[in-house]
C-alpha cells in the first residue's frame, strides 16, 4: 500500500505518533518541534496531516506545516466548494479565460477584452474595518492588473448588521467605506457602483466583497502559469513584513470572541505603492520583459510561488534568505506566509533582468530575484542555503482532501418558507412606500458613492446611483456596463430561486442600462459547510446560478468562495453576490434610470403575480421574513433583456429602470425622484387599473416578481416600442405620463395614491445620512 | 498649436485624462516626468490631480522638491501657463505659486460629486474663452480641498479679482450644500496677479466631453490655445512690422 492511500484510521494513528513516522527527517535549526498541538494550531485536521505525512514519508518541518495549513486552507484549496464549483457554466465563445486565473478574461471589440473579478475580504474587515476594507481592493486590483489589464472601475458589495443597533455596525460600515474610498480614490480607479444591505444576521460578521473591472489589448492577455526552467523568479514591489501572517487560515474559521486578537494579522495597505505596483506591471507586461506575473495575496509568497509552478508543470527554489524583509531576522517560516501588500511574484528569462530592474527603479520599486524554475517539480525554499521546505510541488496544489459534506435543509428554513401571511394587513400604503424609501436597504446610496471617486480616468457615462454603471472605451464606441446584486433574504428563504434571482437580477440591471449581459463572477458568502443546512444552500444556491447562467448565456469567469462567515450569534444569511459585465455597442445608447421629460410615456414591463414572500415590504414594514419568494422565470428574464437592449439600440428610451427590492411602487418612486443631482423634481400621473386586475393593493405596489422593469419614452417612441415589446414576447402596459408638476400620482381602480416628490426625495436621500449622524460613530470602536 | 507639458508625479493618477482633454481642444500634449529638469519646450503646463508621493505628509508636501518642479517655477515665472487641478492645486500652494493652503474637507471625508462653479475672473490664461460670471457644473473628487487662507490675503484676493472659481448653489431648493468642503468664501480655484497661474480644485478635464454628460470644463482647455493663438499672432505681425 502507498503511503497516500493510508485509511484513516492508519492516519490516526500516524497522527499521534508524529515523531515516529519520520524518516529522512528535514532538521532547521531554531525550528518548534512539530507536535500534535501544533499540527492543530495549524488548523490541520489528521486525514489531511496523514496525508502530508504520507506524500513526504516523513514528519514535515515547521515550516512545511506552516505551507501546507496555508494552501489547504478552505480559503486557497476550495476543498469544500470545489465538487460544486465544477459544475457552473463556463464556457462561451466570449470566454478568453475562466475560472483559474487570477481574474476571468471576456473578449470585446475590436481587440480588446475585459478582465474582471470579485474577492471577498469579511474576516479582516470585521476585526479591522478600515485597512480590511483597503487591502481587499488592492489584492482586487492586482488580480486585475496581473493579467495585463488596465484597472478602470471598481465595485462593492457590502453587508453589515441594521445602522441603528448595535451602535458597532455603524463604525464598521463608516470604516470600511472610508477604507475601499481612500484606497481606490487614491490609486486613481473610478468605483462605479455596488450594493449595501443592512440585516440583522451580518452583525458581528460584515461582508466586504470588492470587484475589480480592466481593460487590455487581447494580445497583452498575461497568465501566471511559470514556465521555462531556468528562470528566474523576482520579487516586485514592498518588503515583507511580519504582517497578515496565517491570514488565509483567519479566513477560513468562524469568527469569535477572540477575532478581535486577530488584529495583527489584517494586513496594512499603502495604495501609493500599488499604483507605483500598478503602472510597473503593466509597462513589464506590455514590452514582454516577463513570462509570468502574479500577486503575491493569501498566502503570499507561498501561493503564489506553488500555483504559480503547479500552473507551469515545473519545480521552484526559493532562497528566502534573498527576499527583501522590512524587519531583522524574519524566518523562512514568516517570509513565506506574509501576506504584506503591495508585491507581486514575477517570472522572467535571467536576460531580462537587469531591464525589469530598470523599469522597475522607474516607478521607485525594486525587483529582486529570489529563486528560478526547475525541471524536476519540487517546491523547494532554502534560507541562506539551509534547506526548510521540500515538498512535490503538484502533489502540494492537488492532493489536498476534497470534502463532500451532507446537504439537507433547516428545519428553520423550511418553517420560515412555508408561513404565508405577516398577520394584519397594513391600510397605509402611502405611509409604507415612504417607510420602504426610508430604509437604508433601499434608501439612495449617496453617502457612499459620494466618499468614491466615480469619476476619474473621465471616462464614466452613467455614474453610480443608475442600475449598472457604464463606462465608456477611450478611442472606441462601445461601453461596459456593470453591476453586482444579491438578495439575501431571497436565498434565505428558498436557496435555489435566489441564486437565480441573483443573476437575473444583475441582468436586468445591466440590459436596463442598454448592454447584452457577456459573464459573470461570483463571491459565495455563507457560513460553515461542515453544517448540513448551510450546505444545503451553497448548493441549492449554485444550482440556481448554474441555470440562470446557461439560459442568459453568461458563463461564470471564476470568483471567491467565502465560507465560514459566522459570529457567536450564527451563520449570515447566504449571500452569493453576482458581479456582471455587460457590452453596449454604441455607448451613445446608455439609458438612465430616471424619468427625464415631462410629458414622456411611462411603461410597466412584465407581469405582477403579487406574491409577497420575501419581499422587503413584509421585512421592513410588516416586520416579517417569510413565505415563498415567487418563483424566477428564466425564459421571461431573458426575452425582457433581449428587449431593453433592442429598445436602447433603436434608441427608443428615455429610461429604464429594472424592478427589485420594494417592488413597482419603488421603481416608479425613484425614476421620478431622480438622481440626487438633478436641478428640481419632475412627477408622474400614472393608471395601472387593469395592469393585474385579480391581485390586492399591496401585492401590486409591492409584490417583488421578477422579470420587470419600468421605461419611458417619448411619445413619438411609443407606438414603435409596444410593437417591439410584442415582437420579443414582453407584456408591455401603458401606465401614464411623466409630469413637471411634483406629484407622483398613482390609481388603481378606484384608490388614488398621491405622493409629493419633494417629500419622497428627502426621505430617501436622507435616510443614511440621519443615521449616519449619530455622534458615537467614532467611538463605537471599543463597543 | 500650443505644446502642453502635464506633469506626472509618483501617484498622480488624472495624467492621462488631462493629456487627452489638452489634446481634443487643439493642443500638443505630452508628459513629463518629475524626475526630468527640462520640460522641453513647453507654452503651457499643467499639474494634473492625484496623490503625489501618497500625500501621506501633506498634500503636495514632497512633489513641490520635486526636479522638475524648479523648471516648472522657472516657467511660471517668465510669465508662462501654469494650471494646477485639484492635487496639482495643493502643490502650487505648497510650492508657494499661489497663496493659502487646502485642508481636510470640513466634513472630514473623501467628497466626490458634481458642483456647480461661477467663472469669476476670465483674464487669466486658462479661462480667458469663458464669460464673466458664467455658471458651470464640474466634478470635485478630494478630501483636502479646503481652502483656507489668512483674513489679509483673502482681502487681497478678493480686492484683486483673483477668485477665479467660486462654489455656487445648483438652485435654491436644493437640499445639498453647494460648497462641498468648506472653503473661505466659498472658493474654488485662484490665481496669482498676473493670471497666468490658476489653481482650481475641480477637474475641468473630467467635464470636456458631451458623452460624460459635462462639457463646462472645456474652456480651462480651449483658453490657452485661443491665447496661444493671439500671441503668435501678434508675433507674426510685429515681425511684419519688424
Amino acid at each position: 500500500m502507498s503511503p497516500a492511500t493510508r485509511s484513516a484510521e492508519e492516519a490516526a494513528l500516524t497522527f499521534s505518533g508524529v515523531a515516529s513516522a519520520a524518516t529522512e527527517t528535514i532538521t532547521v535549526p531554531g525550528e518548534r518541534p512539530v507536535t500534535p498541538e501544533v499540527v492543530r494550531e495549524h488548523n490541520l485536521n489528521e486525514l489531511e496531516y496523514s496525508r502530508i505525512i504520507g506524500m513526504l514519508g516523513r514528519t514535515p518541518t515547521f515550516t512545511e506545516l506552516g505551507v501546507f495549513s496555508a494552501l489547504w486552507s478552505e480559503h486557497c484549496s476550495y476543498k469544500h466548494s470545489r465538487p460544486v464549483l465544477k459544475t457552473f457554466p463556463t464556457a462561451g465563445p466570449q470566454v478568453l479565460q475562466g475560472p483559474g486565473e487570477n481574474a476571468g478574461v471576456l473578449r470585446l471589440p475590436d481587440g480588446w477584452a475585459v478582465a474582471f473579478k470579485i474577492e471577498s475580504h469579511n474576516h479582516p474587515s470585521a476585526v479591522e474595518p478600515y485597512q480590511g476594507a483597503a487591502t481587499g481592493v488592492g489584492g482586487i486590483l492586482r488580480d486585475v492588473f496581473t493579467m495585463g489589464a488596465r484597472p478602470v472601475a471598481v465595485l462593492n458589495s457590502l453587508r453589515f448588521g441594521p445602522l441603528d443597533h448595535p451602535p458597532r455596525n455603524r463604525y464598521l460600515f463608516a470604516g470600511v467605506v472610508r477604507g475601499i474610498g481612500d484606497y481606490a480614490n487614491c490609486v486613481g480607479v473610478p468605483t462605479l457602483g455596488g450594493e449595501v444591505n443592512f440585516a440583522p444576521s451580518y452583525t458581528g460578521n460584515p461582508l466586504v466583497n470588492a470587484m475589480c473591472v480592466g481593460l487590455l489589448r487581447e494580445r497583452d492577455l498575461m497568465r501566471a502559469a511559470a514556465q521555462g526552467v531556468g528562470n528566474v523568479l523576482l520579487v516586485v514591489g514592498a518588503r515583507t513584513g511580519r504582517d497578515g501572517i496565517h491570514g488565509a487560515s483567519f479566513a477560513s474559521e468562524e469568527l469569535s470572541e477572540q477575532s478581535e486578537s486577530r488584529r495583527p494579522q489584517v494586513q496594512v495597505g499603502d495604495p501609493f505603492t500599488e499604483k507605483l505596483l500598478l503602472e510597473a506591471s503593466l509597462e513589464l507586461i506590455t514590452s514582454r520583459l516577463i513570462v509570468a506575473i502574479q500577486d503575491m495575496g493569501a498566502a503570499g509568497l507561498t501561493s503564489s510561488s506553488a500555483e504559480m509552478a503547479a500552473r507551469g508543470g515545473v519545480g521552484v527554489e526559493i532562497d528566502t534568505g534573498l527576499v527583501p524583509t522590512r524587519e531583522e531576522g524574519m524566518t523562512p517560516y514568516e517570509i513565506l506566509l506574509s501576506e504584506s501588500q503591495e508585491r507581486m511574484l514575477v517570472v522572467a528569462q535571467p536576460s531580462m533582468v537587469p531591464q525589469i530592474q530598470q523599469v522597475c527603479a522607474k516607478w521607485e520599486l525594486t525587483a529582486t530575484p529570489i529563486g528560478r524554475v526547475t525541471d524536476d517539480g519540487m517546491f523547494r525554499v532554502s534560507h541562506h542555503g539551509q534547506t526548510a521546505v521540500s515538498i512535490p510541488g503538484r502533489r502540494l496544489i492537488e492532493d489536498c482532501p476534497t470534502y463532500f459534506p451532507e446537504a439537507e435543509e433547516g428545519e428553520a428554513a423550511r418553517l420560515r418558507r412555508s408561513q404565508i401571511e405577516p398577520g394584519e394587513p397594513v391600510v397605509d400604503l402611502e405611509g409604507a412606500l415612504e417607510l420602504l424609501l426610508d430604509n437604508p436597504n433601499i434608501a439612495s446610496k449617496r453617502w457612499v458613492y459620494e466618499q468614491y471617486d466615480s469619476t476619474v480616468q473621465a471616462s464614466t457615462v452613467l455614474p453610480p446611483g443608475s442600475d449598472a454603471g457604464v463606462i465608456r472605451v477611450p478611442g472606441s464606441d462601445f461601453g461596459l456596463a456593470m453591476t453586482v446584486d444579491c438578495n439575501a433574504r431571497l436565498v434565505a428563504l428558498d436557496p435555489y430561486e435566489g441564486g437565480k434571482a441573483a443573476v437575473a437580477e444583475a441582468a436586468r440591471n445591466v440590459a436596463a442600462a442598454g448592454a447584452r449581459p457577456l459573464g459573470i463572477t461570483n463571491c459565495l458568502n455563507f457560513g460553515s459547510p461542515e453544517k448540513p443546512e448551510i450546505f444545503f444552500q451553497f448548493r441549492e444556491a449554485c444550482r440556481g446560478i448554474s441555470d440562470a447562467c446557461r439560459a442568459f448565456g453568461t458563463p461564470v469567469t471564476g470568483g471567491n468562495v467565502s465560507f465560514y462567515n459566522e459570529s457567536p450569534a450564527g451563520a449570515i444569511d447566504p449571500t452569493p453576490t453576482i458581479g456582471m459585465i455587460g457590452l453596449l455597442t454604441n455607448v451613445e445608447n446608455r439609458t438612465g434610470s430616471f424619468f427625464d421629460v415631462p410629458q414622456d410615456e411611462v411603461f410597466v414591463l412584465g407581469l405582477t403575480s403579487g406574491i409577497l414572500g420575501g419581499s422587503s415590504y413584509w421585512a421592513e414594514v410588516c416586520d416579517f421574513v417569510g413565505g415563498d419568494p415567487p418563483a424566477v422565470d428564466l425564459d421571461a428574464e431573458l426575452r425582457l433583456q433581449r428587449f431593453l437592449v433592442a429598445a436602447a439600440e433603436n434608441k427608443l428610451l428615455r429610461s429604464a429602470h429594472d424592478c427589485s427590492e420594494g417592488g413597482l411602487a419603488v421603481t416608479l418612486a425613484e425614476a421620478v425622484i431622480g438622481g440626487p443631482y438633478v436641478p428640481g423634481s419632475l412627477g408622474a400621473s400614472l393608471d395601472l387599473t387593469g395592469y393585474a386586475p385579480d391581485v390586492p393593493v399591496d401585492g401590486l405596489l409591492f409584490g417583488e416578481d421578477g422579470a420587470r422593469a419600468v421605461v419611458s419614452c417619448s411619445q413619438a417612441a411609443a407606438r414603435p416600442l409596444i410593437a417591439l415589446a410584442d415582437e420579443h414576447g414582453v407584456p408591455i402596459f401603458r401606465a401614464g405620463l411623466v409630469v413637471s408638476a411634483g406629484t407622483l400620482e398613482l390609481r388603481v381602480g378606484a384608490q388614488l395614491f398621491s405622493w409629493s416628490t419633494e417629500a419622497l426625495r428627502r426621505i430617501y436621500f436622507e435616510a443614511i445620512p440621519r443615521r449616519m449622524q449619530h455622534p458615537d460613530v467614532d467611538r463605537a470602536a471599543g463597543e | 498649436m500650443p505644446r502642453v507639458a502635464v506633469v506626472r508625479f509618483p501617484g498622480s493618477n488624472c495624467d492621462f485624462d488631462t493629456l487627452r482633454a489638452a489634446e481634443r481642444y487643439g493642443s500638443q500634449a505630452y508628459f513629463v516626468w518629475h524626475r526630468d529638469t527640462d520640460l522641453r519646450g513647453a507654452d503651457v503646463v499643467i499639474l494634473p490631480g492625484g496623490f503625489s508621493y501618497g500625500d501621506y505628509l501633506r498634500s503636495g508636501a514632497i512633489a513641490r522638491f520635486s526636479p522638475i518642479m524648479q523648471a516648472v517655477q522657472r516657467h511660471a515665472a517668465e510669465g508662462g501657463p501654469l494650471l494646477g487641478i485639484c492635487n496639482g492645486f495643493q502643490i502650487l500652494c505648497e510650492a508657494h505659486l499661489l497663496p493659502g493652503a487646502l485642508l481636510r474637507n470640513a466634513g472630514l471625508t473623501f467628497v466626490s460629486k458634481p458642483v456647480d462653479v461661477t467663472v469669476e475672473q476670465t483674464d487669466t490664461a486658462f479661462t480667458c474663452d469663458y464669460e464673466p460670471g458664467a455658471r458651470l457644473r464640474l466634478p470635485v473628487a478630494h478630501g483636502e480641498g479646503r481652502y483656507v487662507a489668512s483674513p489679509d490675503t483673502l482681502r487681497m484676493l478678493e480686492a484683486e479679482g483673483r477668485v477665479v472659481l467660486r462654489y455656487v448653489a445648483a438652485t435654491e431648493r436644493s437640499p445639498f450644500q453647494p460648497n462641498p468642503n468648506g472653503s473661505a468664501n466659498h472658493i474654488a480655484g485662484i490665481c496669482n496677479p498676473a493670471g497666468n497661474i490658476v489653481g482650481v480644485m475641480p477637474h475641468p478635464e473630467r467635464a470636456a466631453d458631451r458623452l460624460l454628460g459635462l462639457t463646462g470644463g472645456s474652456g480651462f482647455f480651449t483658453s490657452p490655445v485661443s491665447s496661444h493663438q493671439d500671441s503668435s499672432n501678434a508675433r507674426v505681425s510685429s515681425n511684419e512690422v519688424g
